[in-house]
């Protein structure tokens, strides 16, 4: 009879659960999948990560690929969303994409902290990257050869830092390094050295030089002042329907509630309230 | 009873051969593939523009796409590394082998392990980080990263495989030679270089060349030391290898950009197997004439 009883009692727990199972299963289950620029590693991994913690059943994947690439995988379909760190380019618009702001981002222009330089303009930085700038003491600064440090052609930073400064392909690297760290390694331990970074990654290792008079900060990038930024996109195809969780978390990404969250990251929010 | 051992042979004998099928179809997998993807930018871009043109910028307005930079850089800087890491290599290994006390060549031993255990990353950020600074304030250039710290670095790369497999050479050289020569009146360091190296050079050639082969076909840690810029190779200037034109770029690339390092990885390819096939038939070429 004991026994009995055990069994019923067991019987009535399992389908308990299962019914539980089933109220909670009602927000259907759905990934969202993202691909796309380096750049934005952290700003969609901490989105992701703050998405998936509200939305229990959602999975949040991200392929750190590249622009071009990311943008490339919506194109196809291989991804929901892509990620861009630069604005897409027109052809790229006729086949059928869409850009949606989720962030701005400034590019720092980074020195050792050995160097006296605080400040230069937006010509002599081109100028210096062009190479019709080779000595520090031009600038007032200390006797020295100036060392450029850049990324990989086809890095979204290089590009942004590129086309904002209008030096494209004309660049005197003198290194060309595959990594936002080994920049800031390398500067850092080369008093001669300036280089450029998302400024999300800028630590006390190196020193951020002002462009015309103004500090990076996101104050700065936001209300423009500084110039040396790009903006952080959400690729969408324009006649393709999201999935609902892909919807979901689009329109997450963009809303007012995460603003915080995408401070964390060390950008400027897109949002702004009407 | 006879059969049912036959079966056993042939069925063990035939799961050998899958074995080495699967070997064998990865090789071949791997250069049909490299082929296949490789062959399209030479194509477009043309086999002597691509092989011998100066400038690459891959993304710039109009494209440029010359390896010849790459292909000399590879060249200068595996034989820099050869150049200082062979000498090095060598005596370490004359040394070890026949002239250190047993202490001290188990210790020795053990740290060149040690060394070949090492990931190529970790020598890369080591040298990004003492090398590179100790370059530039050592010979007063603007920049560290340079073909020559690429050189250095590798050199210290390919140390262990050429001691490790010169050792075992030497080692392998019978008692008698040496017993002969002494008996003859050399003293023991000539009866070293002149009877003990000789008799084991094939070995010590093989370990240089797989000293060549490691340093070659070295990306990571030469990626971090050598600048990257597509320049023609100068001792002291920032220089990209064949390798690393490869790794930097592919996880940005896109279109010919993309199956032009597809192409850059042919040709490295076809170098090693060149280089390997000719240094192969100038060692037996020698064997035989003996």
């Amino acid at each position: 009879m004991k026994k009995f009883h055990c069994i019923l009692l067991f019987a009535a727990i399992t389908v308990s659960i299962f019914t539980g199972c089933g109220k909670n299963g009602s927000d259907a289950e759905g990934t969202v999948s993202t691909d796309g620029s380096t750049s934005m590693e952290k700003v969609i991994n901490i989105l992701g990560e703050a998405f998936e913690q509200e939305n229990s059943n959602a999975t949040f994947t991200y392929n750190p690929t590249g622009s071009g690439t990311g943008i490339q995988a919506v194109l196809e379909g291989r991804c929901d969303i892509g990620l861009s760190s630069r604005n897409l380019k027109d052809e790229e618009k006729e086949q059928g994409l869409i850009e949606t702001v989720l962030a701005y981002d400034g590019i720092a222009v980074i020195v050792n902290t050995e160097n006296p330089i605080e400040n230069l303009s937006m010509e002599d930085l081109g100028k210096i990257y062009t190479g019709e700038i080779t000595n520090w003491k031009d600038l007032g600064g200390n006797d020295g050869e100036i060392v450029l440090i850049g990324r990989e052609a086809g890095s979204g930073t290089r590009d942004g830092f590129e086309s904002i400064t209008k030096t494209e392909d004309v660049c005197k690297y003198r290194q060309e390094l595959t990594s936002t760290g080994d920049v800031i390694t390398t500067i850092s331990g080369n008093p001669n050295a300036i280089g450029y970074a998302s400024m999300a990654s800028i630590s006390d290792k190196i020193k951020t030089i002002s462009i015309n008079d103004v500090e990076p900060s996101e104050e700065a990038v936001k209300n423009g002042s500084y110039i040396v930024q790009r903006p952080f996109l959400l690729v969408t195809k324009k006649d393709k329907k999201l999935s609902n969780m892909a919807q979901k978390f689009f329109d997450y990404s963009i809303s007012g509630d995460v603003i915080e969250i995408i401070q964390k990251a060390g950008v400027v929010p897109a949002y702004q309230e009407e | 009873m006879k059969n049912k051992k036959n079966i056993f042979e042939k069925t063990v004998y035939s799961i050998f051969l899958i074995l080495g099928l699967i070997t064998i179809g990865c090789v071949l997998l791997i250069t049909i593939y490299l082929v296949i993807a490789g062959i399209p930018a030479i194509r477009e871009i043309g086999l002597f523009p691509f092989l011998f043109g100066k400038t690459w910028e891959s993304t710039s307005e109009n494209p440029s796409y010359g390896i010849l930079p790459f292909i000399l850089t590879s060249i200068y800087g595996t034989a820099g590394a050869i150049l200082i890491g062979v000498p090095i290599g060598f005596f370490t290994a004359v040394y070890l082998a026949k002239i250190a006390k047993k202490r001290v060549k188990e210790v020795m031993q053990t740290a060149i392990s040690l060394l070949a255990g090492i990931p190529s990353v970790v020598y890369g950020l080591v040298g990004m980080l003492v090398l590179v600074p100790s370059i530039r304030s050592i010979f007063h250039v603007p920049d560290g990263a340079s073909l020559f710290a690429a050189m250095i670095v590798l050199a210290i790369m390919i140390l262990p495989s050429i001691i490790k497999v010169s050792i075992t050479a030497l080692d392998a050289v019978p008692k008698e030679y040496e017993d002969a020569s002494l008996a003859l009146g050399a003293t023991p360091i000539e009866t070293y270089f002149r009877v003990s190296v000789l008799a084991a050079r094939s070995g010590i050639a093989t370990a240089i060349v797989l000293g060549i082969g490691r340093a070659i076909g070295e990306a990571m840690a030469v990626m971090m030391v050598s600048g990257n810029v597509a320049n023609m190779p100068k001792l002291f200037e920032s220089v990209r290898f064949l390798t690393t034109a490869v790794a930097s770029e592919m996880s940005y690339s896109s279109g010919l950009q993309r199956q032009a390092l597809f192409s850059i990885a042919l040709v490295l390819f076809l170098f090693i197997m060149l280089m390997n096939a000719t240094l192969n038939f100038f060692l037996k070429g020698k064997k035989e004439r003996k």
